[in-house]
């Protein structure tokens, strides 16, 4: 049904003298969402961070084998990670907006990146963007207002909003939920099964019950394998791996 | 099965209401480590207290100064032998030829008043003006040469001891065995404060005028100094602030983590921790003896005290920027931005507020920095003001916190006070800086 964004191929990442991800192979599709499971330190955020390079800033990383977006090697020698990062969208754990206002946290994407032309055209992607973030209504009347003045699950639509105002292909999330009460994660999810329809969705999440409501397909790592990867329905009904099936029945992890 | 049939039966015989000997002695050890604190900061506060009263008790008598006022004759003839009224001319006239209008002002003054004491010649009379008086009334003729030939009244310098005198320093009995002043000039000045021609009032010149000679305390002021400090600040301010911010946000964001930065790491830590008279001795050699930049200038100070401070700053900045939370960097990089992009647009902003702070304290202690100083040839007797920058900061001057050293070492009893006054103002200066330094944290502080 929806074409392949996402391909990894033998992918191998090192700490220092770490092996934290061994031989990773998957095909990610777009408009779908896709979940990353898995005990902690198993390799699921570092594998995400893969995709948009944010590795690259951790000095004692390394990463060998290609990931290809689109059929592009983004570890190829002439791509520049910044640019890269406008296409991959990330959320993080943490709410992390700027401390400027709301308008200008969502600006500022489009504005380093030349996005609009004018102030009219800026003005038209931060309410697209905080629209698709969900944001808009509660937020509208106060864009003038620190980012940092809003409630947790507001700032972290905020990022949202943020990450879809350069127009990404990809949108990466990691643990998007972890920092957030029941309310806002509910809201969060509800995004991000609208986000589906224009992107392709990474999330990593701690909540076997998340990736069950939000994500159509899944992937179980453990100690830096993956070990398998399905659709969401199939990985929770019926595990192929002894492993995952320990993991979603609560007995490792 | 014993273990809990122990701890049961220890626990019955508990009561709370009674402490144990342990809890007892706990409260008693943290009470006392709070007594221990208590007295420290006491300690302090009384160091504190005994230094400013002091300061200001030996030294705000020098912001006053007793001044005699006399209706002076400015005979043509004398200051202006030409008749012409040309500049050139009036100049010619040392202060040799101001000395003698002063002394006979003087004696008709006592004339008229019918001021008479036995034993006080009209030569040892004029001991009661200042040494530093003719050149001070030259000065004033030659600002406004239209005074010639008129009789004009002006306020003089007393002496040094005759202030001392209404200061308290000099009594009657120790004026007996001085050779600068003698009782019977201090019954003339209390004849002419009597007179209304002698008074005690507020004295500019302190902050204004440039040094004076050992024998005229009365006439040293702080101006040189206090200009050749401000330039030095200039001076460490344009150069250690880009060059310290600079060097901080490569080696925290930029450098990568090597020996080399390690290296470079250790160093500047251990160069906060070098003598500042070393700083004095390599700025001796490199920028005077090397470089051939002249002695006692302002650049050569600003010079060396933009290495002292140079340290500082960069360990303040880099400690500002490691505390901007990582998450912003991420949010910035997460986005698209470039590294440069990121640091500027988001990490410097959070960071300003202590790399101000730091730069601002850096300063202040420049500012009261006085070895390295005393090294490179700043400790001269300047008397002539340094030029307005740039050129000025060729001109040779001196700094605050070298002129108190200077005035220490002066023999006359006069330039203690002299020099608590200097220390006042050069406190006003440092409780300034880092009042500002706390207003600016406060002002631009953000929190995330």
């Amino acid at each position: 049904m929806d074409e392949i964004k996402i391909s990894a191929q033998d992918v191998n990442v090192f700490y220092g003298e770490t092996h934290a991800l061994q031989d990773v192979n998957v095909k990610i599709r777009d408009n779908t969402v896709t979940a990353f499971i898995g005990p902690s330190g198993c390799g699921k955020s570092t594998f995400l961070r893969c995709i948009n390079r944010m590795n690259d800033t951790i000095e004692i990383c390394r990463v060998k084998g290609d990931i290809l977006i689109d059929a592009e090697d983004i570890y190829d020698r002439q791509v520049d990670p910044v640019q890269l990062r406008a296409k991959v969208g990330m959320v993080f754990q943490k709410p992390n907006p700027f401390p400027k206002s709301i308008y200008d946290n969502v600006a500022y994407g489009p504005r380093i990146h030349g996005l609009a032309r004018n102030k009219p055209e800026l003005d038209e992607i931060v309410e697209k963007s905080l629209r698709r973030a969900a944001l808009w209504d509660e937020a509208k009347d106060r864009l003038g207002q620190p980012g940092t003045g809003l409630s947790g699950g507001q700032q972290q639509r905020l990022c949202i909003a943020r990450a879809v105002a350069t127009a990404p292909e990809v949108l990466l999330m990691d643990e998007p939920c972890s920092a957030l009460d029941p309310i806002a994660t509910a809201q969060i999810e509800e995004l991000i099964d609208e986000l589906r329809q224009n992107y392709c969705v990474v999330i990593v999440t701690h909540s076997m019950q998340q990736a069950a409501r939000v994500s159509q397909h899944t992937a179980f790592f453990h100690l830096g394998h993956l070990v398998e990867y399905g659709e969401t329905g199939q990985i929770f009904t019926n595990p192929q791996d002894k492993r995952t099936e320990s993991y979603i029945t609560g007995r490792i992890g | 099965m014993t273990d809990i049939a122990l701890g049961r039966a220890l626990r019955l015989k508990t009561s709370l209401l009674d402490q144990s000997s342990r809890t007892r002695k706990r409260n008693f050890a943290e009470k006392r480590f709070e007594l221990y604190g208590m007295a420290a900061v006491a300690f302090g506060l009384l160091a504190l207290v005994v230094l400013l009263t002091t300061i200001l008790g030996n030294g705000l008598s020098s912001f006053r100064q007793t001044f005699v006022t006399l209706q002076i004759e400015l005979p043509q003839a004398k200051l202006d032998k030409s008749g012409t009224g040309d500049l050139e001319a009036i100049k010619k006239v040392s202060t040799f030829g101001y000395a003698p209008l002063i002394d006979t002002a003087l004696e008709q003054t006592m004339a008229q008043l019918g001021i008479t004491i036995d034993g006080l010649s009209a030569k040892q009379a004029a001991g009661i003006i200042s040494k530093e008086a003719p050149a001070k009334l030259r000065d004033a003729v030659i600002a406004n040469p239209a005074l010639i030939g008129t009789v004009h009244e002006f306020r003089l310098l007393a002496n040094g001891r005759i202030d001392g005198y209404y200061k308290g320093a000099v009594t009657m009995v120790s004026a007996t065995r001085d050779a600068n002043v003698s009782p019977e000039l201090l019954i003339l000045a209390d004849a002419l404060k009597a007179a209304g021609l002698l008074a005690t009032s507020l004295n500019p010149g302190f902050i204004t005028d440039s040094d004076a000679s050992d024998q005229r305390p009365e006439a040293a002021g702080l101006g040189v100094a206090i200009l050749g400090s401000l330039y030095m600040m200039m001076i460490v301010l344009v150069l250690a602030l880009p060059i310290g911010v600079a060097a901080s946000i490569y080696l925290e964001e930029f450098a990568p983590k090597n020996r080399w930065t390690d290296v470079i790491e250790v160093n500047i830590s251990n160069l906060a921790a070098v003598p500042s008279i070393v700083f004095g001795i390599l700025g001796l050699a490199i920028f005077i003896n090397f470089a051939g930049l002249p002695q006692s200038a302002p650049i050569v100070g600003g010079l060396v005290l933009t290495l002292m401070t140079l340290p500082t700053i960069i360990i303040a900045t880099r400690a500002s920027l490691k505390s901007v939370p990582p998450s912003i960097r991420d949010a910035a990089l997460g986005v698209g931005a470039s590294k440069m992009q990121a640091v500027f647009h988001h990490v410097l902003p959070l960071a300003a507020p202590g790399i101000l702070t730091g730069t601002i304290i850096g300063l202040a202690q420049a500012l009261g920095e006085t070895a390295p100083l005393l090294l490179i040839g700043m400790v001269a007797f300047v008397k002539e003001f340094p030029g307005a920058p740039p050129e000025g900061f060729f001109d040779p001057a001196s700094a605050l916190p070298v002129q108190i050293f200077n005035w220490t070492q002066r023999a006359d009893p006069a330039f203690v006070e002299r020099a608590s006054g200097a220390i006042i103002v050069l406190l006003v200066f440092l409780i300034a800086m880092n009042t500002v330094a706390v207003l600016l944290r406060r002002r631009f502080e953000r929190r995330w």
